[in-house]
């Protein structure tokens, strides 16, 4: 048995691997062109510790198809760079419901991943969607202190179109989940 | 299914006092600690077909890259010894100079027209993967006075699990900036060498590029309790 290999930053040149077309999981001859389902925008800001905007990180999106279901008919991979305001912007299908522990049932989410300059290893939150009734009984969900439950819940903005800030430190920081 | 924890000792802390752009990126409150469901036990499947690979770093467009030429190889296996067939590996590095193909990279050191500094290769079914490529050179920084990254080669690894996402840096023997360096010495003691390649005789090939081994261990244990009946 040995040791996982060490995380590493991926630092300020990560962009040499950014292909920005990854962030539209919708595109046209992309691996999800013609499945069917609700069409989302979700955009976001990262911010640091001042509030400053976090203008040269990564963010890798994870979600199940309109189904439910992994890798089952929707690809279900992004990365999006933030911008000079440390904004992203993801165009994707909403998830559907994934199955929990047990017989319980998670509400509809996708996994984010955030990788930077200062960030030794990666960071990893949820959103889900504000007002969703499955929220309720979400197992991870229940996890979280009520208090800080808002930092994983993406508002909507305008039709179709989500949003979630991620806070890395400091007050109303985000809540990260060790997985 | 689930992966255990990150053992202590495997990981640098998110807050390293040493490397100033910690500072105010760590988190203040510890995480939370999520039993792993669907969401983390599956990955994204890439496949070459749809991320097609390229393994060759030392020519673009036909045209040699400036520097020495040489070879990366390792194998990925699980803390158990378990290889991890179709892994992904996405690389990145800067070119001989210490100069990355980056807009805000402005190092006062050469581009190399002829070098992108990107691959992108796949294991095979017993864990393996070999690129070719230039050393890379090594580069200033502002974290603190007369700062100087060592020489190192970046590496994205996406596992079965999305648990196992890992990014690492690679870096290379003998080198003196190592001991001066937050971001390598940072990661507990016993686990950061096993950041540093080792040169290969067998990698090497005659006549053509000198070899380097660079194995790396994704997270998992995976619980069989069926395996093993008593």
């Amino acid at each position: 048995m040995s040791l996982p290999t060490a995380s590493q930053t991926a630092g300020p040149y990560w962009h040499l691997i950014d292909f920005p077309e990854w962030a539209d999981l919708t595109r046209a001859g992309g691996p999800n062109a013609g499945v069917a389902g609700e069409r989302i925008i979700l955009t976001g800001t990262v911010t640091d510790g001042d509030g400053a905007p976090c203008a040269d990180a990564m963010i890798e999106l994870w979600q199940a198809g309109p189904d439910g279901a992994y890798e089952a008919g929707f690809h279900g991979f992004g990365r999006c760079a933030t911008d000079e305001a440390g904004r992203f912007r993801f165009a994707t299908l909403k998830p559907g419901p994934v199955p929990g522990p047990g017989n319980s049932l998670q509400a509809p989410h996708i996994t984010l991943a955030i990788f930077a300059r200062g960030l030794m290893h990666h960071l990893t939150t949820r959103a889900y969607f504000a007002a969703e009734p499955l929220n309720e009984a979400d197992p991870i969900l229940a996890l979280v202190p009520e208090a800080r439950r808002g930092t994983l819940l993406a508002q909507p903005v305008a039709p179709g179109h989500w949003n979630l800030d991620i806070r890395l430190q400091g007050a109303d920081e985000t809540v990260f989940l060790d997985i | 299914m689930s992966y255990p924890p990150i053992p202590a000792g495997a990981f640098p802390p998110m807050d390293l006092p040493s490397y100033g752009s910690t500072h105010k990126r760590h988190p203040d409150q510890p995480p939370v600690r999520i039993p792993h469901t669907l969401t983390e036990t599956s990955a994204p499947r890439f496949t070459p077909a749809a991320y097609p690979a390229h393994a060759d770093m030392s020519r673009h467009n036909g045209r040699a890259a400036m520097g020495e030429r040489i070879i990366l190889a390792g194998r990925i296996t699980d803390e158990d010894g378990r290889p991890q067939p179709g892994v992904m590996l996405e690389v990145w590095q800067a070119n001989a100079a210490g100069r990355y193909h980056h807009a805000r990279d402005q190092h006062d050191a050469p581009l190399d027209p002829n070098f992108s500094g990107q691959a992108r290769v796949f294991t095979d079914a017993e864990g393996h993967w070999s690129l070719t490529t230039i050393r890379p050179g090594a580069y200033p920084w502002r974290n603190h006075h007369n700062a100087w990254r060592p020489v190192h080669v970046h590496f994205g690894l996406h596992g079965a699990g999305f648990a196992q996402r890992l990014i690492t840096q690679m870096y290379f023997p003998g080198d003196p900036l190592l001991e001066l360096d937050p971001i390598y010495q940072g990661v507990p003691a016993g686990a950061r060498e096993r950041l540093i390649a080792k040169f290969d005789l067998d990698v090497t090939k005659p006549e053509y590029a000198l070899g380097y081994r660079f194995d790396m261990v994704l997270r998992g244990r995976l619980a069989t309790p069926m395996e093993n009946p008593t």
